[in-house]
């Protein structure tokens, strides 16, 4: 018995492709690819106290977009359509009203915004409003800022916002920084 | 000596399969670590809203999702638009909870680029989502992202009004 040398057959690895093959396909079905994407918001963190009264910003630098729950607009007392809204936004921020904002090239009427580190957008909604509208508001007013960084980039760089390096996208960030507020919703009726 | 140059000029050599399974196992592997075999099954209807203004979150392990829109079998989960957190639909109440669950699971340095995605359905209200943020707050949770579709164009959405 144990004089009888027997060798291993040696396994046959021409199928081997095909098994991989199979498990490849399998997958490469299965296999999902999709990337997320949204609208970025950073909330406020929560505070029990309710906002001091006397806070000091000027009525004329606070742009209030209002959506009740026909998902109509009412902007700064105006009623408009979602089409208007980035140009009106874009009007706001970039007014310049004490001219502080060298890069600016707004209106500078002295009944909007004073520069754009004081324009804030705030936006209130109803209980009502449908989510589709408030996204559609959400990025008019995200619009409005990109389209700004981007006039100022070519401006200032011949090039477009997203392709500036990390120092230069810091300098427009700092022209024209984000202030957008998201108010609690009132409810008028749903 | 010239004969054998002469054999060699001559024929060309097969193709060497041999390394056909390497290869292919190569792109296997690949597959299978970028897989995401564990997909959450939607129990409510979602029908994201389109936008042009979205950036990519990257990070899909630093990244929660929490879902809303009505019901796919209303017969037992009603018609009014309801929160899905992971396989089951959830109260208001429960997104404290679940949140810092979350985030306890990711490891500590990366905590602060916690990202909660909301994907919700076009025709879920504002008061839904609006609560929804109150707790999100409250849990400390203050980065978020409203999921969306991209749109070609802004046109696209002055449309329908």
């Amino acid at each position: 018995m144990g004089r009888k040398k027997r060798s291993t057959p040696e396994i046959n690895a021409g199928s081997m492709a095909d098994i991989a093959f199979l498990l490849l396909i399998f997958f490469l079905v299965t296999t999902t690819m999709d990337v997320d994407k949204g609208l970025m918001v950073k909330l406020a963190p929560w505070t029990d106290e309710p906002p001091p009264e006397d806070n000091k910003i000027k009525e004329k630098n606070i742009f209030v977009v209002l959506v009740n729950s026909n998902d109509q607009l009412l902007v700064e007392d105006d009623y408009l359509s979602i089409d208007q809204l980035r140009g009106s936004a874009k009007d706001f921020i970039n007014n310049n009203g004490d001219g502080t904002c060298a890069e600016c090239n707004g209106l500078r009427s002295p009944v909007s915004s004073d520069n754009p580190q004081k324009a804030i957008i705030s936006l209130q909604n109803d209980r009502g409003t449908s989510y589709q509208m408030f996204v559609k508001v959400r990025n008019e007013i995200l619009g409005a800022y990109s389209e700004l960084r981007n006039e100022l980039s070519e401006r200032k760089y011949g090039r477009s916002f997203p392709t500036l390096n990390e120092e230069d996208r810091s300098v427009i960030v700092g022209i024209y920084p984000q202030f957008i507020s998201e108010a609690e919703p009132v409810s008028v009726g749903e | 000596m010239a004969l054998i140059r002469k054999k060699k000029s001559k024929e060309t050599p097969p193709v060497s399969t041999a390394s056909l399974p390497d290869i292919v196992f190569m792109l296997l592997f690949f597959f299978m670590v970028t897989t995401t075999m564990r997909e959450v099954t939607l129990l409510v209807r979602l029908k994201k809203p389109k936008a042009t203004e979205m950036q990519k979150l990257d990070r899909k392990d630093l990244t929660t999702y929490i879902y809303m829109g009505s019901p796919k079998n209303p017969e037992t989960y009603g018609s009014e638009p309801r929160i899905q957190l992971d396989d089951q639909l959830g109260d208001i109440g429960d997104i404290q909870s679940f949140v810092i669950l979350k985030r306890e699971e990711i490891n500590e340095a990366e905590r602060p680029k916690f990202t909660v995605s909301i994907k919700a359905d076009i025709d879920v209200k504002m008061g839904l989502i609006s609560d929804l943020k109150q707790e999100l707050r409250k849990a400390q949770a203050l980065k978020i992202s409203y999921s969306t579709n991209p749109a070609a164009s802004p046109e696209e959405l002055y449309k329908t009004y």
